[in-house]
Order: C-alpha cells, then structure tokens, then sequence
C-alpha cells in the first residue's frame, strides 16, 4: 500500500468521523427541541380553547368551565416584581462590592465567594424551610407575599451574585484606568463606565433568575402559598397562590374539565415567562448598542 | 446616560407590574364594601387534600355572598394541616381521620382548644380496568391477601381459584395520604401495613391513568375520583362479611359498604370563633353543607349531624371524641351518637 492510498483511506475515515459527530449533535440538539414541541402541541390542544379573557380575569372555583386564573396570576406578578426589587439590588451591590471594591482576595471575601457558589446549589427546598423558620414564625410576617418574596430573593441571590460578578469581570480594566486617570472617583467610574458595559450581562442574570423564580414551586408551597384563592393581594401580607401552584392544583382535581384549565395555565405561564425573555433580549439590545 | 436608560426602562417595568395589582386590589376592596356582607377579614384553612374539593366549595359559595370575606384554602394533608393547626397558625384544618394523641399534644403544648365537626363521609373505593370481567367483587381477606406487607400475590390467579391467569399489577396512594392510612388500617389491621411494591402517587389522576390503561391492574382512592372517571375504570364491589356491596352514595350513607368508609372531620380552633367572619363561615358550612357535599362527589350527612355542628359551633364544645382512633367501620349513626 503506497502512502497516497493510506493517505486516501485516512482521509474518507477522518471524513466519516467528522459527518457522524455532526449529525450526533444535530440529534441531540433537535430531541431537546422535539421534546418541547411534543410538550407544546399536547399543552395547546388541551389548553386553547379555554383561553379567553375571563380565564385571565375570573378567579378559581369548583366549576372547571368557569374557573379562572387571576388570582395566580397577580400572585405570580407580586412575587416577581417584589423578589425583583429586593434581590436585584442586593445582588448587584454584593457583586459590586466584591468585583471592585474588594479586589484584592483576602480571607473574608474568599469566604463569602465559596459559600455563594456552595448556596447556588442548595435544593430550593431548603430555602423554603428556611423562608419558614426565618420570615414566616421567626420575624412573624405570616403566610404572606412578603414571606414569598424574601425566600425567593434568597433562592436566586447566589445566581445573581455570580452572573453580575462576572459580567463586572468581563469588563476591562483600561476603562476603569482611564476613568480613574481622568479623575474621576471609584464610585463615579463604577457608575459611569463599568456598570454600563457590565449591563447587558447583569440584565442576562436578572432575566434568569427571575425567570427561576417565576417557575419555582417547591418553597412557596413551604412558606404556606394556598392553592385556593379568590382575591388578588392588596398588600404585602396578604395571602397568595402563584401559577405554578394553581396549575398543580388543578391537574390533581378529579373531574376533566380541570385538565384542560391547566392546560391554558400552562400556556398562561409560558407566555409571561417568554415576555420576561423578550424584555431582556430588548434591553440587552439596548444596552450594548449604546455601547 | 445610556446606563440611566437601562435602570430607568427597568424601573418602569417594575412600577408597572406592580402598580397593576396595587390598582385591581383596590377596586376589589371598594366593591367589596359596597355589597352586601358587611363582614370583614381573613378564614385561613389548610388539611386533608380530600377534604379540599368540600372545603374549596363551601368557601367559594361563602364568599359569593360575603365579599368582604377572603377565605383561602390549602391542602398540606391531613397530618400536615394539624401541625399547623396546632400551632395555632390556621382557623380551620380539615382531616380525613380523627385526630391522632401526638396531634393533640401539640395543640395543648400550644394552648390551642379545637371543635371536633364530622363534614362528611368518603368511602374508599377499589377500582379495576373495564376489560376486567373477572372481579366483580372482593372480600376484604382477598384485599388483604393481596396489600398485606409480606405479599408476594402478582397474579390474579392466585387472589382466588377461577380467576385467571392474568399478571396483577398494583396502584395506590403514597404514604403520605390519609387515605393510604386508613386502607392500611381497614384491610391490614395496622398502621402504616402495606406491601410497598405498587405504583404509588399523590396524584389520585395518576392512578385513575394507571388502572384505566392496564387490563391487570387494581388500585384504590376516594369514591368522588371514581365518580369522575365511571367511563374509564370500574369499582369493585366489596364484602365485609355480609355480601358484596357496591361503593355509592347510598350504601355509604346506610352504612352497608364497609369497612372503607370514613367520616370526614373539620378541626376549628376555639380562638377563631370569636372573629365574626369564621363563625359566619362555620354556620355557612353547617347549612350548605348537605347540597354542597354531594355536588364534589362526597357522602353528605343527614340533616341533622349538621345541627349537632351547629350546636358544636354554638356551645363551642372543645375536645375530640374519636382521639387516636381510626373511626373504621363507623358508621353515621356511630358518629353522630358520638358527637351528640
């Protein structure tokens, strides 16, 4: 066998190889999309003709036709919102502090970053018992919104942190330098140059997470989240159920006509979490063009 | 400048999300004060997932009538719902078995006093595939031979000679469900005695699903998901000694399907009473519940068990008369001989 025809015979083999570890990644990235559109067609089929204006707006009852799901829904909304306000700030500062301010590793900061990455892993379950002991008897806040909020802010926190904390290292230090050199002080470049480019990337977090938080059941059904309400939340102790609960709800009820509601709360919930997602793809647009 | 953009879009974002409810919650109160109930404040329940579809109606119709009224509903299970309830942390928790002594340790730890109120009956019901011609009925030694611990029975030839050769497969609750314990209790003669190699879920959906696919299978819940689900599986009659008896309305009522049916309770802590909005709400039950009960699927009471609650209500008689015992085999008039 001369060279050329051994040449020949690696090179088809070679080619072989190359077509077969393209394919296996083309099937592996279809099944993933195949799965969800299995799960997207079953959901529409069951769940569309029951979406309408007064599933949104009428609350649950007995009667699967004439159940809704506002209340849920506004609850879902409370908590997102509220678990936004306090943990996106204190993510963000938490980030900040140990990306700028502590830039230099001593033993404290190594302790908070191990016990951040430790906490990213903790089940969520865990959290809810803490949201338990901690907000709910502890601190006396009840089996309210607020309790709801606090236990997610502290499930997503460790995300957070750590998305921010990389988007603030992403950031090159010849901007920071510059800044400084011109005079400006540490707070003001933060706020003026590194926090902007870091933006896109804090707000990729901030989506995530909320995103998890909008979709987590497990610890509010700790801290006492009801499945049967029929009032939206006035204030921050009321009590509430979110969407994922109703729809637990319902596809455990015995009569069929309670399928299908989860069904359209299935749908329901996908949509206000694809809007969170689109709202971030928006603002990350906006926010690097800018740059 | 870009920056102030960024935060600022956010922040409107989350102004509107949250002005939205804030609004809605408010033009809810208002109309709320313009109706007719003139009664105000929170009923928190919580307990047994069988109890809920009861509780779930009487609170929804409550509430149609008292808008300034906000009753929520949730459903921990029943041992669930009494450590809350023990605590003092619920007004009301429902219970598909009496209250066990643990239970009531706690509500005195806790200085909790409690009314003791039967809502209902359920009667257990055993359930087999359409194309299952074989079993129309069991008895509860068959039952046993079949869920005791240490069965090893996975053929329905081997329940009883002439049924045939056909694999058995099993479907039940998991071990955290009342009704889980009160089979175990009814049919085993203990606590927690059951083989464990079945398909268990909490989901009694999921169990309707297994049986209604699987030409072998037996499986057991609450009578009201089989009430649901006639078209897809089929009960089986059980004898407890005195003839094979069909699980329905009736025979449950009488008292001749035993020993699967059970009195379902409503616990209510003493304190609650003195809010107007629990006590409305109790006598609510008490009057509603006869045409409600029987709308979700469940067994109601005769007419005048729930003038024994109201007296209960009314008297505010503390304490359980069925404490630590399984009320199995009990029949209404037992109950209500009880509670008198």
């Amino acid at each position: 066998m001369s060279g050329a025809e051994r040449y020949g015979k690696r090179l088809s083999l070679r080619g072989l190889k190359d077509a077969l570890f393209t394919n296996l990644c083309l099937v592996a990235t279809l099944a993933g999309i195949a799965l969800l559109a299995i799960l997207l067609y079953s959901v529409f089929r069951d769940g569309s003709q029951r979406l309408s204006w007064e599933f949104l707006s009428s609350y649950p009852s007995r009667f699967p036709e004439r159940s809704g799901i506002k209340s849920a829904l506004f609850g879902s909304l409370w908590v997102v919102v509220l678990t936004g306000l306090i943990a996106v700030p204190t993510g963000i500062a938490a980030a900040i502090y140990l990306e700028e301010f502590q830039r230099r590793r001593n033993w404290l900061t190594e302790l908070i970053q191990v016990n951040i990455s430790n906490l990213a892993g903790v089940p969520s379950i865990v959290y809810g018992l803490l949201g338990l002991a901690v907000f709910v008897r502890w601190m006396a806040l009840d089996r309210s919104v607020i309790s709801g909020a606090l236990t997610m802010s502290l499930l997503i926190l460790p995300m957070l942190i750590t998305v921010s904390q990389e988007a603030l290292k992403a950031v090159p230090d010849s901007y920071r330098e510059g800044s400084l050199a011109l005079g400006a002080t540490q707070w003001q470049t933060i706020y003026r140059q590194v926090l902007p480019a870091a933006l896109p990337g804090i707000l990729t977090g901030v989506i995530l997470s909320l995103s998890r938080a909008l979709g987590e059941t497990a610890p509010l059904i700790l801290i006492g989240a009801v499945s049967f309400v029929r009032f939206v939340p006035e204030s921050l102790s009321s009590s509430f159920t979110v969407l994922p609960i109703q729809i637990f709800n319902w596809t455990s009820q015995p009569q069929k006509g309670f399928q299908e509601a989860a069904a359209a709360g299935i749908i329901v919930l996908l949509v206000v979490l694809l809007s969170l997602n689109a709202a971030a793809i928006i603002l990350r647009q906006k926010a690097s063009r800018h740059h | 400048m870009k920056i102030r953009t960024g935060f600022l879009v956010l922040a409107a974002l989350m102004a509107i999300g949250c002005g939205g409810p804030k609004e809605e919650a408010g033009g809810g109160a208002a109309s709320g004060g313009s109706e007719a109930g003139s009664l105000q404040g929170a009923v928190s329940i919580d307990g047994s997932s069988t109890v809920f579809p009861i509780t779930q109606a009487l609170a929804e119709e409550f509430m149609n009538e008292n808008r300034g009224v906000n009753v929520t509903v949730a459903e921990s299970g029943t041992g669930g719902g009494f450590k809350k309830f023990g605590r003092g942390e619920i007004d009301i928790t429902g219970a598909s078995r009496p209250i066990e002594p643990s239970e009531e340790e706690l509500c005195k730890k806790n200085g909790v006093e409690y009314l003791e109120i039967p809502i209902a009956f359920d009667g257990l019901t055993v359930v087999v595939n359409p194309k299952n011609t074989w079993a129309e009925s069991l008895t509860v030694a068959e039952l046993k031979k079949i869920w005791e611990p240490a069965s090893k029975v996975n053929n329905w030839s081997q329940v009883r000679a002439g049924f045939p050769n056909k694999p058995l497969k099993l479907y039940g609750p998991g071990t955290d469900s009342g009704t889980f314990d009160y089979f175990c209790e009814a049919i085993n003669g203990g606590k927690g005695k059951s083989r464990s190699d079945y398909t268990a879920s909490e989901d009694d959906n999921v169990l309707v699903q297994g049986v209604a696919g699987d030409e072998g299978a037996l499986g057991y819940f609450g009578i009201a998901y089989f009430m649901e689900n006639k078209d897809k599986i089929r009960a089986v009659k059980i004898d407890g000694g005195e003839g094979p008896v069909e699980p329905s309305p009736e025979t449950i009522r009488s008292g001749k399907y035993q020993p699967l049916s059970r009195p379902l309770f409503l616990y209510v802590n003493a304190k609650s009473l003195d809010k107007p909005q629990v006590k409305a709400f109790l006598e609510y039950c008490m009057d509603h519940a006869e045409t409600l009960v029987g709308q979700v699927g469940y067994v109601a009471l005769p007419a005048e068990a729930y003038g024994i609650g109201k007296k209960i209500v009314a008297e505010r008689r503390t304490g359980s008369r069925f404490l630590g015992e399984t009320a199995k085999g009990m029949k209404i008039e037992d109950v209500l001989a009880r509670e008198k």
